[in-house]
């Protein structure tokens, strides 16, 4: 007997159907209410909450906020909001400043991934068989372990007494280790590290599909190699380029992990300046003000961008 | 320029992407505390790192929550995958759309805080849940890997051939029948495929992790984040290598049985 005639035979599966049935829910009511609600309680509530306490004000007290309604001293009900918090975002220079070099890191380390990506994928998409599935299991090896790990990975090469600074002085290149941790350049380096498989798959999807008559047709016609691939392959390749890059792009604003550890203290990210206002300052209002800001600055506009593009390849 | 450049590029590529990795494992067999001064070699930090109780402890709570995590969203991402391609019309469609792919695109600081915000406030108005540790974490992972799993399950059942489950209809099957028998077949090597990269992304997690667990639910990434915030250590080199030989090892595996399954089929 199949799996699906025990179960549907099964007396508690009989009883569960028989009740729905007089409760008149429907199988496939409850198929779409699991997900849904699931998703409506756990996703989108949360926003709501988000942006309702990012109208409080943060007192010492459990939990750290302003309640929403108070009753006045007439036993009315009074709704405490106000857009303070919002207008200490717009006034103080730190948020801005956060804002517009996240936005700056995120683009660098884009370009960053692309240039050293672009080549890799290259190469993978014209190698022949069991060559490249090889090269491909080898840019998605290291993205199988851990996250964390790959980011203090880069801490013991970059430090001042770190690998590649020992190395540097043993070779007598230079006299005094070369400050490389806690800078901007660290943060860059270990984004494309982190994401650099997100720029190479989509590229390569792309490229294997290029038709090589293209190519040759280009040659025939007298193109150098180098006049091919900048008029032929690399305008092909646009759409590859373009989720690559989103793909690279989208988790780097937000990142918290890879400034914190890597950066110094002046380099400034969004995800780092709402986690610090959390953990640090405790102000758990002014987080989530940051936090809705960011929502309509970074996510909106990508979703935006998103939902474009798919009207787009639909269409 | 074309002969040397392209194969110079992709060795340094590869250099980049394998040096970090490979000194992390050569220093972890260093005898210096010192992680990257050569002081001989030595297994010490192996040994500390078995003795070391709260690692173990995180290892053990990160790979429970993992295993709830990817099992649920396993469940859920499925669900809204099979509703989204097999049901055209229903309420709250493009609602469930939207929901199901945002989290992909949602930063981690965002969904970490929002989250928390909500169990605060559930606490509050409700009772439950009542403070914060491993259920309010594989709830939160649970959320944020379905998105993953859905994407996986919706190409699988967008491609597969509709005529099987048609098939099944006109011989007499009920819906129930038709998933169970059918289509939950057909689909399955794409939902091992999502189970495991849910559990990877789950035991991966630093940031929602830090927002939502409680006293006494901290997960392997939150302790070892507190440890190497104040510098590197080289008991977090010996448990990288422990990592990284564990994924090679399933590698190999996955290879070995990939290979046996498409000898079977030729």
């Amino acid at each position: 007997m199949s799996a699906g005639n025990a179960l549907t035979r099964s007396a508690p599966w009989r009883g569960t159907a028989w009740a729905m049935g007089k409760l008149g829910i429907s199988g496939r009511t409850l198929v779409i209410a699991i997900p849904m609600l699931w998703l409506l309680v756990f996703f989108l509530a949360p926003f709501f909450v988000l942006g309702r306490i990012s109208l409080a004000e943060a007192i010492i007290a459990r939990p750290p906020y302003t309640p929403l309604f108070e009753r006045g001293p007439d036993g009315s009900l009074q709704i405490i909001a106000s857009l303070e918090n919002y207008r200490f975002l717009l006034e103080d220079a730190l948020y801005r400043n956060a804002y517009l070099s996240s936005i700056r890191i995120a683009l660098v380390s884009t370009i960053f991934a692309l240039l050293i990506g672009y080549p890799i994928a290259y190469y993978i998409a014209r190698a022949p068989e069991p060559k490249r599935s090889l090269l491909l299991l080898m840019v998605i090896l290291p993205f199988w372990t851990s996250f964390l790990l790959r980011v203090y990975a880069w801490m013991g090469f970059l430090r001042s007494n770190g690998v590649i600074n020992n190395t540097l002085i043993s070779l007598g290149l230079i006299d005094s280790p070369i400050q490389m941790m806690q800078t901007d350049f660290a943060v860059y380096i270990g984004i494309v590290y982190t994401y650099l498989p997100f720029m190479i798959l989509p590229l390569y999807a792309n490229l294997t599909k290029l038709d090589g008559a293209l190519l040759e047709a280009a040659a025939d016609l007298g193109a150098s190699p180098m006049v091919t691939f900048f008029t032929v392959t690399l305008p092909l390749s646009l759409p590859g380029i373009v989720a690559g890059s989103m793909l690279v792009f989208i988790p780097a604003i937000g990142e918290y992990v890879i400034p914190a550890l890597l950066g110094g203290p002046d380099t400034l990210m969004i995800g780092r300046v709402l986690w610090d206002e959390f953990f640090g300052s405790r102000d758990w209002p002014v987080a989530s003000a940051v936090a809705i800001v960011m929502l309509f600055l970074v996510v909106a506009p990508i979703m935006w961008l998103q939902s474009v593009q798919n009207r787009r390849e639909e269409g | 320029m074309r002969g040397w450049f392209l194969p110079l590029a992709v060795v340094l590529g590869f250099v980049f992407l394998y040096a970090p990795i490979v000194s992390l494992v050569v220093f972890s067999f260093n005898d210096s505390r010192l992680v990257t001064v050569w002081g001989g070699v030595s297994t010490r930090w192996y040994g500390e790192l078995l003795r070391d109780r709260q690692i173990i402890n995180a290892a053990w709570i990160s790979l429970q929550v993992a295993f709830y995590s990817a099992t649920l969203a396993t469940i859920i991402g499925t669900l809204g995958a099979f509703v989204l391609t097999r049901f055209s019309k229903f309420t709250g469609r493009l609602v469930l759309t939207a929901m199901i792919t945002a989290p992909l695109v949602m930063p981690e600081v965002i969904t970490g805080l929002s989250l928390l915000l909500l169990f605060v406030s559930m606490e509050q108005m409700v009772g439950w849940p009542a403070g914060r540790g491993m259920p309010t974490v594989v709830i939160a992972h649970t959320t944020f890997c379905a998105a993953f799993v859905a994407v996986i399950a919706q190409s699988r059942l967008r491609s597969m051939d509709d005529s099987l489950e048609e098939a099944a209809r006109d011989l007499g099957a009920g819906p129930v029948r038709v998933f169970f028998d059918v289509t939950l077949p057909v689909i399955a090597p794409a939902l091992v495929a999502g189970w495991l990269l849910a559990f990877t992304l789950s035991l991966d997690d630093l940031v929602i992790a830090s927002f939502v667990s409680g006293p006494g639910a901290s997960t392997l990434p939150m302790v070892i984040f507190s440890k190497i915030r104040l510098g590197v250590s080289p008991d977090v080199n010996a448990l990288a290598t422990i990592i990284i030989g564990f994924v090679l090892i399933a590698v190999v595996i996955a290879g070995w049985l990939m290979r046996r399954a498409m000898r079977k089929g030729l």
